[in-house]
């Protein structure tokens, strides 16, 4: 089926930014994975799967700050751009493209490797 | 080209560093699979004792989680103990049948808990202490109460007996020897450990050799050689390990107490390598991680084609027991050959020894001051001729060459390759660099770069007055911690411009102080937050963006990601009706677990996020409001029945803890505020450990504060008898407000009285009407906005995108 899905067709319009508060949060759900969508102070979009790559805490629920998210179980601080933790800490979450087109938000429906 | 194959048996501390090397090293050279008969990753082991006392958690002593395996692409073969090694087809094979073929194969078993043979070691409740399933089974037997007798009184059956007595067991601790640690300590040393340790409510018994552990379905008591009986209901085992070389032996390789392997972690086949602490190198096998460090830093070079060599080094000693010091490195044994300076202290505990032989140092003994350990171990390893400061040497090195010195140019004259993280193998100059080259400030800064102090923490404090000589007013560990990476000032001085300045919002903050990031971090955002909250009542809009999420969606998040739910119960008190409804939200939200809390009160455990707002819907509905027990606020208050029903109650406790709580209810803290009030002097509500609590007497109302019973035990401080209800309330609160104003974010109450001292405290409150009056007016004010009930709401729509994904995808257009 791919062969039929150019690369347009593989972003889906989730929603608008308004719908996210700043500095927060709000999850889509793709089959079985959840991904977070994150706004942060200066109206820039992200996307990660909502799983911290150390105990798989929700990054959905975690204080947005200087582009990365702190994971609400045990602190740890993740990259919004890369997935990755930072500081000490070793581990990455998938990220997912997002673009905004005006105010609408396209999330691409496949993860970055 | 092909990627070596490279299986590991045995997932300990040392084949993770040794793969950390290697993976920094070679990222895409080797293919590789692990074998583990323990179920689980890779953990910090020696931070089991901290996990057993209830300092840290299982969580924080990870050192590999399951995504480092899946990024470095390893494979884990967790709970499989490997039962053969096929030397000719090089293949492993493990108890469940799982094979793999190695290219290079590395033993890294570890050591056996030595078990001493007598009758009864087989009884359930005898434990070993080696493995995260030791400590669960020790904190189970904790919850159950009862005596602890732990045998062996050496490094870890004193870590052991340490972390029992903090769960609140009773402990004896059975010694064979004289003196405690004899292994590590000389008899005057050991003799001052035992004494600090019987004050803490240890029972040390020395000289004591066990005859028989006694039960029958399980144990019960342990007996002496010498007829003693001692009850028990848990018997740990701590007498010693032995290197674990069953696997070795039995595939043929050489094998002495541990598996023989030459300086580069070869053993007598070429294609077979062993580390840590079943390998032994140069005759000696060892049990600390410093040198098993070294071996995994050998072994890595090795495999990427170096030719690195392990060289013994004497490795010292500390114990980690909060409050005893004690540091041991070398030889201490007398003998014709050698002198020693002792240096006895008696006044503040403390007592030191070297022993010289040829004027050089071969061994410390530090107890109570344990500063110059690192200086003494320099000495020794360089074998420093020190017969020029003999007549100082035992003073330590503030004592050489002329004045005295402050521990911070003790360090500042240390050379650069003295050692300052034992268990890391980090050197002064290292630390030294990385804080000049990546302009770090804070001691977790240097603990994230070097690794210097990340592990068991005892040289802390070296780290710390190296990062002053090397920052000078700069870093001040004390005097201004910063409040977090984004400004230099500490919380008093952000508080203090707060009300100065005027400042009402976070942007206004961040743009006057001059925030060095454009929005924060995860801890001052909150702390800002809450700053603003109880500075300007009614002006300031709470930030829920810089709330963490319990307070953000006033339930508490789990392990799981799910809440957990508690209603108010005021004072204690409930009712047919109420239970009935938390009966019927439990059934209708299918909720697995109801907890009865121990502030009194009930949590419905498990309930999923996008429940919560029908939860409360119907919770509220039966006139539930929340119980805050997610919020840095007020939680509970706690009580007795007092006077109402009990035949010893003076006043009426229950009626005073309901007038409380629901006068007190919604307002915000630092940090969580739990009270209690208690009937009469037997303290049924256990008010003496509360950071408020009220012990009712016949003349009046007993005020107590700034008790505590969570990570730190402290009894409370008497704040003073007043003679009625409304006065104890006022007094409370009053108390209250002023630790709202004054105590700096997370900082509990007992911390802020400690920080602001007892005395002000009381001149404030108790002393000064007209203050009283002050703190307490302000803090009714406060409450007119504070008490409304977040879950109604949040019911009635507030944030209600909380609750809800924002879109859900059709997983075939995927
Ligand atoms: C409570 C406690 C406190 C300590 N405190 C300190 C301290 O303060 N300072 C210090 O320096 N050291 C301390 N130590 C010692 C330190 O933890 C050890 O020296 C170190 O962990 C040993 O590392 P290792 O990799 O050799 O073995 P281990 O960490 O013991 O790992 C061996 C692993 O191999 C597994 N295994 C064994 N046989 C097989 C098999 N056939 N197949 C598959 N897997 C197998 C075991 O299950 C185990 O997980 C402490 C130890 C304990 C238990
Ligand atoms: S504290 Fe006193 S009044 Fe309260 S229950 Fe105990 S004995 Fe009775
Ligand atoms: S799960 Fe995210 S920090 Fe632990």
């Amino acid at each position: 089926m791919t062969a039929h899905t150019d690369t347009r067709a593989a972003y889906a319009i989730v929603g608008t930014i308004d719908d996210i508060p700043a500095q927060g949060a709000r999850c889509v759900t793709m089959g079985e994975t959840r991904v977070a969508v994150f706004r942060t102070a200066d109206d820039r979009i992200f996307a990660l799967e909502d799983r911290c790559p150390h105990r798989g805490g929700p990054l959905s629920q975690g204080i947005v700050h200087d582009g990365c998210v702190t994971c609400p179980l045990h602190n740890w601080v993740i990259s919004l751009q890369s997935g990755r933790a930072t500081g000490a800490d070793d581990g990455a979450t998938c990220t997912f493209d997002v673009r905004l087109e005006g105010r609408t938000i396209h999330l691409a429906m496949r993860a970055n490797d | 080209m092909a990627k070596t194959r490279l299986v590991i048996v045995g997932n300990g501390m040392a084949p993770g560093r040794m793969l950390e090397h290697l993976f920094e090293a070679a990222p895409e050279a080797f293919d590789v699979t692990i074998f583990n008969a323990e179920p689980r990753v890779n953990y910090d082991r020696i931070m089991l004792s901290p996990v057993l006392s209830g300092e840290k958690t299982y969580d924080s002593i990870v050192i590999h989680g399951d995504d480092w395996y899946a990024r470095h692409g390893v494979t884990l073969h967790k709970g499989q103990r490997v039962t053969g090694i096929d030397r000719v087809a090089r293949t492993v094979t493990s108890d469940a049948g799982v094979s793999a073929a190695y290219d290079t194969l590395v033993i890294a078993t570890g050591s056996d808990p030595f078990i001493i043979p007598v009758p009864g070691r087989d009884l359930p409740g005898v434990r070993a202490y080696r493995d995260l399933d030791d400590v669960e089974a020790m904190l189970a037997a904790a919850d159950r109460g009862g005596r602890a007798v732990v045998i062996g009184g050496g490094l870890l059956g004193l870590e052991a007996a340490a972390g029992l007595r903090a769960r609140g067991m009773d402990v004896t601790v059975l010694h064979l020897t004289p003196t405690l640690m004899d292994r590590q300590l000389d008899p005057a040393a050991g003799y001052l450990l035992e004494k600090a340790l019987t004050a803490r409510g240890i029972e040390i018994r020395c000289g004591a050799d066990t005859k028989a552990i006694l039960g029958d379905t399980r144990v019960t008591g342990v007996e002496l050689k010498d007829g003693t009986v001692i009850d028990a209901s848990l018997v740990v085992m701590a007498v010693g390990i032995r290197p674990n070389t069953l696997l070795a032996r039995a595939a043929g390789l050489e094998v002495n107490r541990g598996i023989v392997v030459d300086d580069g972690m070869v053993t007598s086949d070429p294609a077979i390598l062993s580390l840590g602490e079943c390998a032994e190198v140069g005759g000696r096998v060892y049990g600390l991680v410093a040198p098993l460090y070294d071996m995994a830093r050998v072994a890595a070079d090795r495999l990427t084609g170096g030719d690195a060599a392990f060289r013994h080094s004497e490795v010292p000693t500390k114990l980690k027991v909060t409050g005893c010091d004690l540091y041991s490195v070398g030889d201490f044994a007398d003998g014709p050959d050698r002198e020693e300076i002792v240096l006895r202290d008696a006044a503040r505990g403390a007592y030191r020894r070297v022993v010289l032989k040829d004027n050089r140092i071969i061994g410390a003994v530090l107890y109570g001051d344990t500063a110059d350990g690192a200086w003494f171990n320099d000495l020794l390893k360089k074998g420093v001729d020190v017969s020029g400061m003999r007549e100082t040497l035992i003073f330590g090195q503030a004592f050489q060459g002329g004045g005295q010195m402050d521990p911070v140019a003790a360090v500042a004259a240390l050379p650069d390759d003295t050692e300052i993280c034992g268990c890391n193998g980090v050197c002064k100059g290292r630390v030294v660099a990385a804080i000049t080259e990546k302009g770090l400030t804070s001691l977790d800064d240097v603990r994230a770069h070097t690794k210097a102090s990340a592990s068991c923490g005892s040289c802390t404090g070296l780290v710390e007055n190296l990062m002053s000589a090397t920052l000078g007013d700069a870093f001040n560990a004390n005097a201004v911690k910063s409040m977090c990476g984004c400004t230099p000032l500490g919380h008093g001085e952000v508080r203090r411009l707060i009300k100065a300045k005027g400042l009402k919002s976070i942007p206004a903050v961040m743009q006057e102080l001059e925030w060095s990031t454009s929005g924060g971090c995860a801890k001052c955002r909150p702390a800002l937050n809450y700053y603003l909250v109880a500075d300007w009542p009614g002006e300031y809009e709470d930030d829920g963006q810089s709330r963490f999420i319990n307070e953000r969606v006033h339930a508490n998040i789990q392990k799981d990601g799910t809440y957990s739910v508690v209603p108010r119960m005021w004072g204690g008190l409930t009712s047919a009706q109420e239970l009935r409804a938390i009966a019927d939200v439990v059934e209708k939200f299918d909720i697995p677990t109801v907890k009865v809390t121990g502030g009194q009160r009930i949590d419905m455990l498990g309930v999923k996020k996008e429940d919560l707002p029908a939860v409360w819907a119907d919770l509220g509905q039966a006139g539930f409001v929340s119980g805050h027990a997610y919020a840095k606020g007020l939680r509970t208050v706690k009580t007795c029945v007092g006077s109402q029903w009990c035949r010893f109650g003076t006043q009426d406790s229950t009626g005073l803890g309901v007038k409380l709580e629901r006068f007190l209810w919604g307002s915000w803290t630092p940090a969580k505020v739990k009270l209690a009030v208690s009937g009469c002097p037997r303290n049924c509500a256990e008010a003496t450990c509360k950071d408020v609590g009220i012990v009712c007497v016949d003349s009046g109302y007993e005020i107590h504060y700034a008790g505590a019973a969570g990570l730190d035990i402290k009894g409370t401080e008497v704040l003073g008898l007043v003679k009625t209800e409304e006065e104890a309330i006022e007094v409370t609160a009053a108390l209250i407000q002023m630790y709202r104003e004054q105590g700096y974010y997370l900082e509990r109450i007992y911390k802020w009285a400690r920080r602001v001292g007892y005395q002000v405290v009381r001149e404030q409150i108790l002393e000064d009407a007209g203050k009283r009056r002050e703190y307490y007016d302000r803090f009714v004010l406060s409450q007119t906005f504070a008490q409304s009930d977040p879950w109604s709401e949040r019911v009635s729509g507030k944030d209600k995108h909380e609750f809800k994904p924002l879109a859900a995808l059709q997983p075939e257009l995927v």
